[in-house]
């Protein structure tokens, strides 16, 4: 099957192992990867900060950029649902591709739960926002994470509470948005896992920041780079 | 306790007097260690409870549907079903007043309260009168309002605002409550014994007879309405302790105050509403008390008997296409008892009665956002959707804030002053209008890469980050250039 990745303004700019590590499980499981080198943004950050004209241009953009694309996949909850769920908010009538987030393309498009994945060590997973809100995700990345040989899933209590990225919320709450984080860093670290897996680039800087000013040990990794592991 | 810690002390009053916008409101909130266990403990029970009950209902999701509908058809044609209202409910011996801000809702309750020349008023819970600042007031003119719900009771003596729709006093532990029982009670009526512990029943004993005497000495009682329903003019009070039908039937005048908003077309329409407002509130099937009247029956209840609608920019939200859901708000406090922010931040910070992630929409809905402080509500919020997710009646809040920051970004613009944050996002759009700008910048911020892994610290705004958190290394290389180098131009 042809896929073209959508990668994030984010993770290319920071997190391009993220992306690597998308293209690695797509190839692994036989699709044929395209990367249109003209993508940039999805435009949430600008909507959600209140700029919606200029998000309305990069959804256009976007849906330029991948114009006929059979499926178009996205290591990012939340950048999957800005374009699904506002996209047309702010580009009325934009024709978009069919997006996916990693977990959904996987196990609704190619139906795999095993992605033939090898990672020896114990996680636990933060399920984002917008993959369990905005998109429904429910329990796709668990299913996955299960499947990969060597890896053991402990249970994040709480686990349905945001993070508190939030994107400038990040910034402009900053404290509310630590104390939110550290809650979160504080019940991963409860669990004994060594790497607190989450499926957005965004709150994994965000707790990826935190575990560093703490000098934690536990990593935070993305679900994509746990599912390429092992070649 | 650090008693050397700030704490936020809002003065009672419409807006809450005296309090910093969100922001700094919340910084000390958040230094305030007591104050952070007390909320936690109660939004964790309560949320807890509520996911269960909710979960007992296989069709709660068409409950949810059916409520958003029955609130929406309702204020779409919103002014015939308050004319019906009045019709009904004047026809059975009720006067209606309109009130259309808060000024006018106050003096139209001084004016029945002086025509009986009393001086004490009894309250049942009611988020209107707090929202006109009734209790003040009244004050002002020498005459005393007393509080009878349990938990407005608590923040009444502490000289407290409240800081949750349904727990007033949810920032206040039993041995607080306790003491402000000890010290205060006794001024004002009943005090309270001397040997009080901090028990759960002594407390409410306590308030039990404090209480009593209020009942039965005072005349006139102050209500507001859960619903009001137009084809009968009958109002609905839902309430926990009975305090509410006491003052619905003991004195002889009884005055509510209705937002205009609280309307419902029929009495069957309650079947679903009385569904899930329970749940969504105190995480109960089925709440206590449930007071329902109409107009005046003779020899039974108050034989005089009023109704105030009250508007106070209710018709400035109903203008609003998406924020005209936040009047489907019923006041259960579900998305208070959800939201991460409110968790860690409490309901003072808002400054507002109205708290928590329908606070920040409703207050700007209200009275717009040219106040820094209803200006500041939309971005408190992280966007989670925990709330919309909770809401019985289906009130996109994140939907909501979006578009209010929108509204905040605009009235920046207008007013001229240039700021970091329009000027950033008008970069980053230039940046992210062409990926070779997009490439240029990535190839720029690699260079900087081994400075940048020292960098502790960032000025302006993203000092906000480095406060906290530690910047992630800047890659050597995008994925734009990896693909290039690995891949080559494939289109």
């Amino acid at each position: 099957m042809k896929v073209s990745i959508f990668v994030t303004c984010l993770a290319d700019t920071l997190f391009p192992d993220v992306g690597r590590a998308t293209v690695t499980v797509l190839e692994r499981l036989g699709c044929e990867v395209d990367f249109p080198t003209a993508q940039t943004c999805c435009g949430q950050m600008h909507m959600n900060t209140g700029y919606a004209r200029p998000a309305g241009e990069m959804v256009r953009s976007f849906a330029e950029t991948f114009a006929g694309a059979e499926a178009v996949v996205v290591p990012s909850g939340s950048c999957t649902g800005m374009l699904r769920v506002y996209g047309q908010d702010v580009a009325p009538g934009v024709h978009l591709p069919p997006v996916y987030e990693l977990s959904e393309f996987l196990i609704d498009v190619l139906g795999v739960t095993d992605v033939g994945a090898k990672f020896d060590a114990s996680v636990t997973y933060h399920p984002t926002c917008h993959s369990l809100r905005l998109l429904g995700v429910g329990d796709r990345p668990y299913r996955l994470l299960e499947a990969v040989e060597g890896l053991e899933l402990k249970e994040l209590p709480e686990a349905e509470q945001c993070c508190g990225f939030g994107g400038t919320f990040a910034l402009k709450n900053a404290e509310v948005s630590s104390a939110m984080g550290e809650d979160k860093i504080d019940n991963a670290l409860s669990t004994g896992a060594e790497v607190l897996v989450v499926s957005d680039s965004s709150c994994m800087m965000h707790l990826g920041g935190l575990l560093g000013r703490r000098k934690s040990s536990v990593r935070s990794m993305h679900l994509a780079e746990i599912l390429a592991a092992g070649d | 306790m650090a008693s050397t810690q700030p704490k936020l002390q809002p003065k009672p009053g419409v807006a809450f007097l005296g309090m910093p916008a969100f922001t700094e409101a919340a910084h000390i909130a958040l230094g305030d260690d007591q104050l952070r266990r007390n909320l936690g403990r109660a939004t964790h029970t309560i949320r807890d409870k509520r996911k269960r009950v909710v979960g007992e209902l296989d069709d709660w999701q068409d409950l949810r549907t059916a409520a958003a509908a029955i609130k929406d058809r309702t204020l779409a044609d919103l002014d015939r079903h308050l004319e019906q209202f009045e019709a009904a409910a004047t026809a059975a011996g009720a006067t209606v007043h309109w009130a259309a801000d808060a000024d006018e809702a106050v003096r139209i309750s001084l004016e029945i309260v002086r025509a009986h020349r009393a001086t004490d008023v009894i309250k049942v819970k009611s988020m209107a009168t707090q929202e006109v600042g009734l209790n003040e007031a009244f004050a002002e003119q020498g005459i005393r309002a007393w509080e009878t719900d349990l938990a407005e009771l608590i923040v009444q003596l502490g000289g407290d605002t409240p800081s949750h729709f349904l727990v007033p006093a949810i920032h206040r532990n039993r041995e607080e409550i306790r003491q402000i029982f000890i010290d205060e009670m006794g001024s004002v009526g009943r005090p309270a014994p001397d040997d009080l512990t901090d028990e759960p029943r002594r407390l409410a004993e306590a308030a039990r007879l404090h209480l009593r005497e209020k009942f039965l000495d005072t005349s006139i009682g102050f209500s507001g309405a859960n619903f009001a329903i137009a084809e009968t003019g009958t109002l609905v009070v839902l309430e926990s302790e009975g305090n509410g039908r006491m003052c619905l039937t003991l004195p002889d005048v009884l005055v509510s105050m209705v937002g205009i908003e609280k309307l419902l077309p029929t009495f069957s329409d309650l079947e679903v509403l009385m569904q899930v407002l329970p749940r969504s509130s105190t995480a109960e099937r089925m709440n206590p008390y449930t007071t329902m009247w109409t107009g005046v029956t003779e020899g039974d209840g108050p034989q005089e008997m009023h109704v105030i609608l009250l508007d106070n920019g209710r018709t400035r939200a109903l203008a609003d296409n998406t924020g005209r859901q936040a009047l489907r708000c019923i006041r259960c406090s579900a998305c208070l008892n959800v939201c991460p922010v409110y968790e860690r931040v409490g309901g003072h910070a808002y400054g507002s009665v109205y708290p928590g992630p329908i606070g920040a929409i409703l207050n700007p809905l209200l009275h717009g956002v040219s106040d820094e402080h209803d200006a500041a509500l939309p971005y408190a919020s992280s966007l989670c959707g925990a709330c919309f997710e909770a809401c019985p009646v289906k009130i996109d809040i994140p939907s909501v804030l979006i578009e209010q920051r929108a509204e905040v970004v605009e009235e920046r613009a207008e007013s001229g002053r240039p700021n970091a944050e329009s000027l950033a996002m008008r970069v980053a759009a230039w940046t992210f209008a062409d990926h070779r700008r997009l490439e240029r910048a990535q190839k720029l911020a690699g260079k900087t890469g081994p400075v940048a892994r020292h960098v502790r610290r960032l000025p302006g705004l993203l000092g906000g980050w480095t406060a906290s958190r530690d910047l992630p290394p800047i890659p050597q290389e995008s994925f734009h250039e990896w693909w290039r180098r690995t891949r080559g131009e494939q289109r």
